[in-house]
């Protein structure tokens, strides 16, 4: 017995781990897609939100997102400040497949993601004390409540048919997408991005960082939706595996083959999103579907991030990343997917999806609209033009990203 | 002396240089420029099609007596050509001084 729950928390420190190197892999991504100028501003948000999401998890974030029973089918509940452990929790009385200090650890990596996801929606323009307010109000209050409501037993999981989100397409993802969507709204476009009714693109300076940072976020999926199993039971991870793999693989084939029709171009922007979208699609259903249905909801994720990218940017909302499309888009759809494909697939569960996106998504995107609007008031959350043109990392790190680089303004080669 | 100012296709730098070198031409620099032109550079970018606002060319500049100044043009001429708009211009201008760095030779005998 003692070796069967060693086993099954051993698999779940290792998913652990396997979510916290996600945060690299979204620090590569929207470094590769941004411009050069702001690479230590998207460094030092991504450096510091992670501290941030696991410290307010600690001190009260856990127990917001996990009240315990007493507060099942509620809206909101708490259970005090800070961690600590249960009576036997290090043998197997806490959960059958982890103990207490492994499940606040796998939880609190989770937490994190919500404001890495905006990170890179409101890049290149927000200033940096601005977004770290925030980040703090977001993941230390927002993010625990949305998550209460379904995994820590409140209302969309008392539902007759509980809603169902398996590892967080709508308590996770879309909770990023709905506040990106806002900070985006609010900011404005960056500099240049339209040009006399045109848009005019700002290319990311590095594609290898991009590429490395989706395949390390992909290599985390493995811990975030692998992991959300919540023990090594053999069958199901291995399972969840194999869906997981084939809608990011699907999800670049969706999207390599929309771009080639609809924007007529091999856009490896377009693919690298297309991975992640396919990869969000799956997430909530991740151990509910087949080898067809996975392969289905990434195709379909996939040309849904490419329509989304041209969509958004026509409606001048400038999301240098896309971020909106892949995790808001892409995790409505993975949510309502489990609705239509799998094992729970049902008229009732489509009812119970949408009562589940509609609910986080009106209050993730009325909460994170009055904070950035809160914020605009007051400390202001866009640095200014000059700022902005000269790069975010001299305006607000002093310091640049590559500066034996930069400081050779022409390079001559003979 | 002259100088010779060459802006070519990047493309045809090397087979430049290499005619240049059987001409005996074989002191130049040259370097990465910017400009704009007739033509214009569209690259596409997330489902956008854009004028990239430049287009990129490569820069010669080579220094030669008065004896080598129509081999260099008349190589630069048909070594560079395609034929369609954007293959460049030549300017030629006048040189004074001369100083070879390593020993203070002057004029044609610092070139050779």
């Amino acid at each position: 017995m003692e070796a069967v729950f060693t086993t099954h928390n051993l698999w779940m420190m290792i998913a652990t781990i396997l979510v916290f190197i996600m945060h690299l892999g979204f620090a590569s991504l929207e470094t590769g897609l941004t411009q050069s100028k702001n690479t230590v501003n998207i460094l030092f948000k991504n450096a510091t939100i992670l501290p941030i999401g696991l410290l307010t998890y600690a001190f009260w974030g856990f127990n917001i997102m996990y009240p315990g029973d007493d507060f099942a089918g509620s809206f909101f509940g708490f259970a005090g400040f800070g961690l600590s452990m249960p009576e036997g929790a290090n043998t197997g009385g806490y959960n059958e497949a982890y103990t207490y200090w492994t499940d606040f650890l796998f939880q609190a990596m989770f937490a994190a993601t919500a404001a890495t996801i905006v990170s890179g929606a409101v890049a290149e323009r927000i200033k940096l004390n601005s977004f770290l307010v925030f980040t703090i109000i977001y993941v230390g209050f927002c993010y625990p409540i949305v998550g209460m409501w379904k995994w820590g037993g409140g209302f969309l999981d008392a539902l007759e048919t509980p809603f169902y989100d398996f590892a967080g397409s709508t308590i996770v993802h879309s909770v990023g997408g709905w506040a990106a969507l806002a900070g985006v709204m609010l900011l404005g476009a960056r500099h240049g991005k339209y040009h006399n009714g045109k848009i005019r693109p700002i290319p990311g300076h590095s594609m290898p960082f991009a590429t490395v940072g989706v395949f390390l976020l992909w290599f985390g999926w493995y811990g975030f939706n692998g992991g959300s199993v919540l023990s090594a039971d053999p069958g199901l991870v291995s399972l969840v595996f194999v869906t997981t793999t084939l809608a990011a693989a699907a999800g670049a084939i969706g999207a390599l083959i929309t771009a080639l029709i609809v924007v007529k171009s091999n856009d490896l922007t377009m693919v690298l999103n297309g991975i992640l979208g396919g990869l969000v699609g799956i997430t909530a259903g991740a151990d509910q579907m087949g080898v067809t249905d996975a392969i289905i909801i990434g195709l379909v994720a996939g040309a849904l991030v490419v329509l989304a990218v041209v969509f958004f940017d026509r409606m001048r909302l400038d999301d240098p990343v896309g971020a909106i499309s892949v995790h808001l888009v892409c995790g409505v759809w993975g949510t309502l997917a489990v609705g239509l494909f799998g094992e729970l697939a049902s008229g009732a569960q489509i009812v119970s999806q949408l009562v589940g996106i509609l609910s986080v998504g009106v209050f993730c995107f009325a909460v994170s609209l009055l904070i950035f609007y809160v914020l605009k008031a007051t400390l202001g959350i866009r640095v200014t033009e000059e700022e902005e043109i000269e790069g975010l990392d001299i305006g607000e790190h002093k310091m640049r990203a590559y500066p034996d680089i930069n400081n050779k303004a022409e390079e001559v080669y003979s | 002396m002259k100088k010779v100012e060459a802006i070519i296709r990047t493309s045809k730098f090397e087979d430049v240089v290499e005619a240049l070198a059987e001409q005996g031409i074989t002191f130049l620099s040259f370097y990465d420029v910017k400009g704009h032109g007739l033509e214009k550079e569209y690259q596409t970018y997330r489902g956008a099609t854009y004028d990239v606002g430049y287009i990129p060319r490569t820069k010669l500049e080579i220094i030669v007596t008065d004896e080598f100044t129509d081999k260099a043009i008349s190589t630069i001429l048909s070594v560079a050509k395609t034929g369609k708009v954007g293959d460049g211009k030549i300017f030629v201008t006048h040189v004074d001084e001369v100083y070879r760095i390593r020993n203070g030779a002057e004029g044609k005998d610092a070139l050779n």
